[in-house]
């Protein structure tokens, strides 16, 4: 993008300026045209190596070393650990790496879910909502609320309502509905995952709502009136129809929830605090609790790269698989 | 081209720029840890109602501390959960504050990160010397045989806060004093909606200072004298279980418990639902919840049988508030003088006497606002029956490992699973096999 809009210009303006002069001549000015796309890109370039790039190769750094309380004050004189953290991480017979495993597991099957709920959910509403019907645009700003309320605020807001005692839940659920024993735990023990994923889809479904009624707004009308004349249902239009042509955007839609509900902080800190229970114990909060509780930052940074290698991989094999080659366009019907 | 050149300027500079702001983010130019001897940056606990009534409480103070002698202080209260996390990133980074409150049983562990100024006899002696401070509390400062890594400030001790009037609706005379004595109790003031005892089940440090006494009960220490974990001990064992069995087996703690851990207990018992709370100083807590002084009353905390004291007759750790001096400090003399006010008599009776807490100065301790019968529970359970929690450097893991560990037997027991000597050995051990090893 950035380099077309920027080629172009002195294109231009030498034609329109000096019709007769030939622009090609002037090598040095070429040069410093072609370098300007570089160059304007430099200021990202160094703000992403500050912001991202040095943090991470420190944290590598970090994760061969044995950083434990004894050398924060001073990392440099922490002594080279070599592969025991990554060794420590990867036992699974030993309870750090059977942990590991077990979180990891856990979070697997938290953003499975959470993905899955978010993206139907965020389908369903953005279908219904193609459709002009009276308050349209009030639900519309009613269902981006929650992507736009900061989230400590609204998770905490959520930690109350699931209090056991005077929580709004177990209000609604055991004492006005009847429901369940007695009032149910759902900060503790094995209901806190099923907490954790409802205010994860609460919080993550409406980014997914928003990018497909974008993407939904790209589909030409005229295809679904032709599919209609082919005697298509609904049903039939929105399998046919509607996800084909959405699967770019679903592509990266799926990625990107993906990556955040996986790596997600927030909401289980916020919601069990620094200790979550077992059964929702989130990998980012795993490895916080490696680090920052037991003050092993070496651990800790060599669980980081083992999660960062993962993403990586599954983010490599994902788009590997779902983005089509060009022939293979071609073959689709030049979508 | 004029526009292209304009624009590749513009680049080249905002990258500069960006750099070099980026850099300078470490540089000393923020202020905190500095200042050239006129002001200081004091970071205060959480020892009020709230922050607010902490900053209401120290300002006054901290402004006669200026006008004294012309150092400015700069403060700001840090609540619990955040503390020990600001204090790692403070030593890590350098960048910190001059002078901050620890909770004294996290000496040990942060003075093995050489980050606090160590207080050698000629720091002492710039703040009046040693012998001004009680030694119970001096015994909660660092590893022993090492120079303390903080001074006492606040001195606090567990004890048995009773609701004076559920206990005379369920007709009882007086506070229990032996653990059996407290379940008989407990199961009077049970029923209706109302629970004997409350505890905070998913505060780690809470779970700790419970069952680090329990453990002494039963003659057990979490660690071994050369600084080694030992938490599946048979003593450990039976004083995790029991306490969890306040709720497990004897029923006179709420299931609800299990997930408190933001002093809602404290609100239960000032809304006459819970009938009592083993705490260290809760009295403003209680007024600001709209109770009379006058309608809770205080007992020493319970033990297994006999009276308080030494050994098996613990009955509350040495809590308190420490006062520690950042090494990277710029203004080493202006920290120590601001260590001599706050630990000085006028400023030592005026502090505890607002957060309810003792004086750990001896001279100051003789005043006879610290005479009432409160605090003459817990002045007498310093003296005699208090035990500090182990002095080593893995003592902040052990309250994170063994604190999540009675956390989720409690979650056990609420959920109405068995808690039995296995499963609270199989916890136990599960929390021991995560200490670092040496």
């Amino acid at each position: 993008m950035t380099t077309t809009a920027i080629e172009k210009p002195p294109g231009r303006t030498g034609q329109r300026h000096a019709p007769g002069a030939a622009p090609r001549r002037r090598r040095p000015g070429r040069l410093r045209a072609r370098g300007l796309p570089y160059l304007l890109l430099l200021p990202a370039l160094l703000l992403e190596l500050l912001v991202h790039l040095v943090p991470m190769l420190i944290g590598i750094v970090m994760s061969f070393k044995e950083l434990t309380q004894f050398f924060i004050r001073d990392w440099t004189a922490a002594p080279w650990a070599g592969p025991d953290n990554y060794a420590v991480s990867l036992d699974l017979d030993a309870p750090v790496g059977e942990a590991l495993l077990k979180s990891f597991l856990t979070t697997c099957l938290f953003t499975f879910c959470s993905v899955g709920l978010c993206w139907l959910l965020g389908t369903a509403a953005a279908l219904f909502m193609q459709e002009a019907f009276r308050g349209r645009g009030l639900l519309r700003a009613l269902f981006l609320v929650p992507y736009a309320l900061p989230v400590y605020a609204a998770v905490i807001t959520w930690a109350f309502m699931f209090q056991r005692d005077n929580g709004l839940v177990n209000h609604v659920l055991h004492d006005q509905l009847g429901i369940g024993d007695g009032p149910a735990f759902w900060l503790i023990g094995d209901n806190a995952f099923v907490t954790l994923l409802v205010v994860s889809v609460w919080k993550g479904w409406p980014f997914a709502f928003l990018v497909l009624m974008a993407g939904l707004q790209n589909i030409p009308r005229e295809v679904y009136e032709a599919a209609a004349l082919d005697g298509a249902g609904t049903w039939r239009q929105v399998r046919h129809v509607t996800l084909p042509s959405l699967r770019p955007v679903n592509q990266v839609l799926v990625l990107v929830l993906f990556l955040w509900t996986f790596n997600d902080f927030n909401t289980p800190f916020v919601l069990f605090g620094k200790a979550a229970p077992a059964s929702a114990d989130l990998i980012s909060l795993h490895i916080y609790q490696s680090s920052f509780q037991t003050w092993n930052f070496g651990t800790g940074s060599a669980m980081s790269v083992l999660l960062l290698l993962f993403l990586l991989a599954v983010t490599g094999a994902y788009l590997l698989l779902t983005t089509r080659s060009p022939r293979e366009r071609k073959a689709a019907g030049g979508r | 081209m004029r526009i292209i050149r304009a624009a590749a300027v513009g680049a080249v500079t905002l990258s500069l720029v960006l750099t070099a702001a980026a850099c300078g983010g470490g540089s000393p130019a923020d202020g905190s840890g500095s200042g050239g001897g006129k002001t200081l940056t004091y970071w205060a606990s959480n020892q009020g109602a709230s922050l607010e009534v902490d900053k209401k409480v120290l300002r006054p103070e901290l402004d006669r501390f200026e006008k004294e002698t012309g150092i400015k202080v700069e403060l700001e209260v840090i609540p619990w959960s955040d503390l020990l996390n600001r204090i790692l990133t403070a030593a890590t980074s350098g960048q910190g504050p001059d002078v901050l409150n620890i909770g004294n049983t996290w000496s040990a562990s942060l003075q093995s990160t050489g980050a606090l100024l160590p207080w050698d006899a000629k720091n002492f002696e710039a703040i009046g010397g040693k012998d001004r401070f009680v030694a119970s509390a001096l015994g909660s400062t660092g590893a022993p045989g090492q120079d303390p890594a903080a001074v006492p400030l606040y001195s606090m001790a567990y004890a048995l806060y009773y609701n004076k009037k559920m206990f005379q609706d369920a007709g009882i005379a007086k506070p229990p004093a032996t653990w059996d004595e407290l379940i008989a109790d407990g199961k009077k003031l049970s029923g209706d909606g109302k629970s004997a005892l409350g505890v905070e089940g998913g505060n780690l440090a809470e779970n700790i200072h419970q069952v680090f006494v329990l453990g002494k009960q039963h003659g057990a220490d979490f660690f071994t004298p050369d600084g080694k974990a030992d938490f599946t001990s048979d003593g450990a064992v039976a004083a995790v279980k029991q306490y969890v069995d306040l709720m497990a087996a004897h029923k006179i703690v709420a299931p609800g418990n299990a997930e408190y851990a933001q002093n809602q207990s404290l609100a239960d018992f000032a809304k006459d639902r819970t009938a009592m709370v083993l705490w260290q100083t809760p009295g403003t807590t209680f007024q600001a919840q709209g109770m009379n002084p006058d309608e809770w009353g205080v007992a020493p905390a319970p033990v297994i049988s006999g009276t308080p004291g030494r050994g098996t007759g613990t009955n509350s750790m040495v809590a308190g508030i420490n006062l520690a001096v950042f090494k990277n400090t710029k203004n080493r003399e202006g920290a120590l003088k601001f260590v001599k006010f706050m630990t000085g008599d006028t400023e030592q009776k005026t502090l505890n006497h607002a957060y309810g807490s003792i004086p750990p100065v001896t001279s100051a301790q003789q005043d006879p606002a610290f005479d009432t019968p409160t605090v003459t529970v817990l002045k007498q359970t310093l003296a005699t029956s208090a035990a500090a929690l182990p002095q080593v450097p893995e003592e902040s893991q052990f309250e994170t490992v063994v604190g999540t560990a009675v956390k989720e037997l409690f979650a056990d027991a609420a959920a109405g699973r068995p808690v039995t000597t296995e499963s609270v050995r199989a916890e136990l051990d599960k929390a021991q096999q995560q200490m670092p090893k040496k």
